[in-house]
């Protein structure tokens, strides 16, 4: 495999590190607030909406990881993650804040 | 990453596996031991013997026991002798002693006196290290996590490169070197894929309270309104000063069966014990059912025998995590099943092996012609080699110490931990030391060798050995040394295929190159 022992050029080395940050820290964000705006949100026993929250959150969590590296670049890669984020955010500031004025 | 979605989700695939690889196979191999944990910690404390169950007189002599030797302590703990389990386990809470401030004791289910057992962590060793790997609290609980999504991650990206998956899974063609493994590693992952999803989804499932944390503290503020509301527990009422004797368990017992009769019960615990504000909870076993449950208890006023509660029933959503973690630590298995889970951990681990194997595989045949491997796949090999047979040697090594330091040994459950680690190491600088080829052979044969001579070494040290466990019927006892045996012979034949020189290696690598274009891709 000549083509990863030396031939790849930095800027590739870092789009590939860039990827795997978006992935592992966005993706946990983009689940993490996932299953908060669940847990806030579903018509359901308190108990009952954390725990559904919970569970469902690693399914995203695993399609964060699939569209970081399927995407065309590094940068959609961290648009993909952030975006969701930032209104999943603002629906679960929203609610927490309904709940705790 | 340009080429398309499936060779990127194979890059993803390749990748992922070759980084968590390593640690994913001792995980795996080290969990799929704990669906024995009991057994090997029977083998592994031998002076415990086992006798017929009979929870009534078990009860009472442990009752007995604590009234006696615990009275001045306010919470005891007892746990019933089982079908797995052979020692009737007390414990109680005392500042002042035993671990964490928690004193156990193992006692023989018959005479109800303490049994002087060596020393061990037993199977406990291994359960403890598949989620722990002996990290400080909670790094390793974390980093398992972790591996257990990067499998999940592993699994999907695998049928999505793989999509042709059913009729690869009638592929196999054997003896075709880096071909075979392919093979081997597709149909192994395809026959037990039900298996792999369930245990890595469900591994996140036991440990989301603690890596999902937002949504827990968004909704109660802390963890433990959560599990307050998850388990139903309440607060055990304040001591009233008024010395009160416990009414006999052993009647108790009989309520709970009027409830449901055949329960079995696993443990049983006792707040404010001694004390007119007693109580007491039995808590139906885990072998009973597979989802974990909340509601299979019942507690009592320990003054007067009174049924106080049931625990509290569980939502359908509760059900599904609960079933999660049940199917994950499969304590509802009867000896088939817990056969087929075992079975399917070693399935799991032959996995993640032969994948390591063929990234590597692919690899050398490009310096088939060189004398010396390129750095990195250097220490690839090196990894291999000693996280999969010095992993194997490491096991061994721990059943050998167990049979072989002094009983009266200072610190000796510590000692077996660390010669479990010490072999491990070993075996680490064996393989930096050894050509590829000959560190596999030397190390899986020394394996054959440990695995194959524990049957013996247990009957010479013990007189425990088949010639007695069988005839005696003590099937955990026959089991181990059975499948110690077993796995001894696989060892061998596995040796002698790499101690052998690689026959036809200089013709099939270019054959092998040939294939490789396509395999490139799916790399």
């Amino acid at each position: 495999m000549k083509r990863s022992a030396a031939g790849l050029p930095l800027s590739y080395r870092l789009a590939v590190v860039s990827r795997s940050l978006a992935a592992l820290l966005g993706g946990y964000l983009l689940a993490s607030l996932v299953s908060v705006c669940l847990a806030l949100l579903l018509p359901l026993p308190q108990v009952d909406a954390t725990l559904t929250g919970l569970m469902l959150s690693f399914v995203f969590y695993l399609l964060a990881f699939i569209w970081c590296f399927a995407c065309r670049s590094a940068w959609r890669a961290w648009l993909g993650v952030l975006l969701p984020s930032l209104v999943l955010g603002l629906l679960g500031g929203f609610a927490y804040w309904m709940k705790n004025p | 990453m340009k080429e398309g979605f499936r060779q990127a989700m194979a890059w993803l695939h390749t990748w992922t596996g070759l980084i968590f690889g390593w640690l994913l196979f001792a995980i795996f191999l080290t969990g799929t031991l704990s669906y024995f944990k009991d057994e090997v910690s029977h083998w592994a404390q031998p002076e415990v013997r086992r006798h017929a169950l009979d929870p009534v007189a078990s009860l009472g002599l442990a009752q007995r026991y604590l009234e006696s030797n615990a009275a001045h302590s306010g919470s005891w703990m007892i746990r019933l002798p089982s079908e797995r389990e052979a020692a009737l386990n007390v414990g109680w809470r005392d500042p002042e002693g035993g671990r964490r401030g928690f004193v156990r004791k193992d006692l023989d289910a018959q005479s109800g006196q303490p049994v002087e057992a060596r020393d061990s962590r037993g199977g406990d060793f291994f359960y403890r290290f598949h989620f722990e790997l002996q990290m400080p609290y909670p790094w390793g609980r974390w980093l398992s996590t972790l591996c257990a999504f990067i499998m999940l991650l592993g699994l999907v990206t695998g049928i999505i490169t793989h999509k042709k998956i059913f009729k690869e899974f009638f592929t196999f063609r054997p003896g075709k070197g880096q071909r075979s493994w392919l093979d081997g590693h597709n149909a192994i992952g395809v026959l037990v894929l039900p298996f792999h999803l369930m245990i890595s989804y469900s591994s996140l499932v036991l440990f989301m309270y603690m890596v999902m944390p937002a949504s827990i503290m968004a909704s109660y503020g802390d963890t433990s309104g959560y599990f307050n509301d998850l388990f139903g527990r309440d607060e055990a009422p304040k001591v009233a000063n008024v010395a009160t004797p416990l009414v006999p368990l052993a009647g108790l017992y009989a309520k709970v069966q009027e409830q449901v009769p055949g329960a079995r019960i696993g443990f049983i615990q006792v707040q404010n014990a001694g004390d007119r504000n007693a109580r007491v909870t039995f808590t139906q076993s885990s072998a009973d059912n597979v989802p974990y449950q909340r509601s299979a208890n019942w507690t009592f006023e320990g003054a007067t025998g009174e049924l106080l509660k049931q625990g509290a029933p569980e939502s359908a959503t509760m059900m599904t995590a609960f079933s999660f973690a049940g199917l994950h630590m499969g304590n509802y298995a009867g000896p088939w099943l817990r056969w087929l889970y075992f079975a399917f951990g070693l399935a799991g681990t032959a996995v993640i092996g032969t994948g390591l194997v063929m990234w590597l595989g692919k690899r050398q045949l490009k310096h088939a012609k060189q004398e010396r491997l390129p750095g990195e796949l250097r220490l690839v090999e090196v990894l291999n080699i000693a996280s999969m047979s010095g992993l194997i040697l490491a096991v061994a090594g721990f059943f050998w110490a167990n049979r072989l330091l002094p009983v009266a040994l200072q610190g000796r459950a510590d000692w077996e931990v660390n010669t479990f680690f010490l072999v491990w190491l070993a075996a680490l600088l064996h393989a930096v030391l050894r050509p590829g080829r000959r560190a596999w052979g030397e190390q899986l044969a020394l394996g054959a060798l440990a695995f194959a001579l524990l049957p013996l070494l247990n009957a010479l040290s013990t007189g425990q050995g088949l010639n007695a466990s069988v005839p005696a019927g003590d099937w955990a006892m026959a089991g181990f040394d059975l499948t110690a045996l077993a796995r001894g012979l696989f060892l061998a034949w596995a040796a002698s295929k790499m101690l052998r020189p690689p026959k036809p290696a200089a013709k099939r690598a270019p054959k092998a190159a040939k294939v490789s274009p396509e395999m490139v891709e799916v790399q």
